[in-house]
């Protein structure tokens, strides 16, 4: 790892590469933190993941962040991590709050992106253009009161207590854990061969579809 | 889905009510003693008081010492509903399913103060007291409570049952939801989910 107060190298060739894109940068407690241009995050994203001197190549977590202060943006911030170079970079997407908050998703890129920006968007609101799931995560999908970690969320929410035991009760249950998605066979031919034991119920053209 | 009126009680109801003889308390005793010592526990665990009724169900405490040799992972082979832990809202018509497919003699204990109240969680995702989604018999207090505060429950529990009588009709009805899919009136569910503590001091925005 770099030292204390040393950036990451990888944050002088991202300006040499992106240019005005690339927006302030900071080391903080040993942490590099870049801010990104919203409509070049996901080439920026992309180029770090592939470029062979990058490797950006496990995206740890992606969330957002609303501070006190009404004047400052929300963030989306991006930890990605480079197994090969043993390396570490944090990216951040300014949002401005009058305008739409929405950034490009980055599941085509990393898989594990996919329930990450589902969170980002139940908790915060933050739109993920290109998703292919775009559903809420936690609460369930009829949940109408916003976004909950938001600064102007309520702590106990907007409706009575009342209200929220009678839209609870009337949830429709086999809407929330449908056994479709919950189960594991589809993913079953994508396992590892020695993993693939026990009964097989391979989906429909398994055997096939993989080399 | 169809809604049915909650059943009421009427006089007419009554009618079959034998009234207590020689008969039929030597009945109840038979029955209330071996329904209180062969209550099979439905555990719904969903936080930290799960890892004390893990440690209740065990043998240092060994909870089949009251005839709760039998937890049951199926409601529909269970008599007592015990809810183990804090229970969002995403998880309240879960366990409304579950008290709905468990026959009837049941009973219900909520063991700690999350299930009982809502406990630290007084906010917008959490149940505040299972009272409000199904009806409950025993509260253990404690956060979470000990094996011994379960054991106690259990035991009051028993000390319930052996009060009922086989012959009361109104002790077996089971609760439907009304037309708005709700088991109690919204003004007792508001009551009943008051802020406790130091909370008392945060205002409801709407």
């Amino acid at each position: 790892m770099s030292g204390a107060a040393t950036p990451n190298a990888s944050v002088a060739t991202l300006r040499a590469r992106f240019g005005a894109a690339i927006g302030r940068s900071a080391v903080v407690s040993g942490a590099t933190i870049v801010h990104v241009a919203r409509e070049r995050a996901h080439d920026i994203l992309a180029w770090l993941r592939d470029d062979p001197d990058e490797r950006y190549d496990y995206l740890v977590d992606v969330t957002a962040v609303e501070y006190r202060d009404p004047e400052r943006p929300l963030e989306v911030v991006y930890q990605l991590r480079s197994i090969p170079r043993n390396a570490f970079l944090r990216l951040k997407i300014n949002l401005d709050r009058s305008g739409p908050l929405e950034v490009d998703s980055v599941v085509d890129l990393w898989q594990g992106a996919n329930w990450l920006e589902r969170e980002a968007w139940d908790m915060f609101g933050v739109r993920f253009v290109g998703h292919p799931d775009h559903r809420r995560i936690l609460m369930w999908e009829t949940y109408d009161e916003g976004h909950p970690l938001r600064k102007d969320f309520p702590l106990r929410g907007r409706f009575s207590r009342a209200e929220q035991v009678r839209r609870a009760l009337g949830a429709d249950l086999s809407a929330h854990y449908s056994m479709d998605e919950l189960s594991i066979a589809d993913a079953y031919a994508s396992l590892p061969a020695d993993l693939r034991v026990g009964p097989r119920h391979p989906a429909p053209g398994a055997e096939t579809s993989r080399p | 889905m169809e809604l049915t009126p909650p059943p009421t009680l009427g006089a007419g109801d009554r009618a079959g009510f034998v009234s207590p003889n020689w008969v039929t308390t030597r009945l109840d005793d038979l029955v209330n003693w071996s329904r209180a010592n062969s209550l099979w526990p439905m555990a719904f665990g969903t936080a930290c008081c799960a890892i004390e009724f893990m440690a209740t169900a065990a043998s240092r405490f060994d909870l089949a010492r009251f005839g709760m040799e039998r937890v049951a992972y199926s409601p529909r082979q269970a008599d007592v509903l015990i809810c183990a832990g804090r229970l969002p809202f995403k998880l309240a018509p879960v366990i409304r399913r579950i008290w709905d497919q468990m026959p009837q003699p049941k009973w219900c204990i909520s063991m700690g103060a999350c299930a009982s109240t809502g406990g630290i969680f007084d906010n917008y995702a959490m149940v505040q007291g299972i009272d409000t989604i199904v009806p409950v018999d025993v509260y253990v207090p404690g956060c979470p409570p000990r094996p011994e505060g379960l054991l106690y429950g259990i035991m009051l529990l028993q000390k319930k049952i052996k009060g009922e009588s086989v012959f009361d009709p109104s002790l077996r009805v089971e609760q439907l939801a009304d037309q708005r899919g709700m088991f109690l009136e919204p003004a007792a569910v508001d009551e009943l989910s008051e802020p406790f503590g130091n909370s008392v001091h945060q205002t409801r925005s709407a």
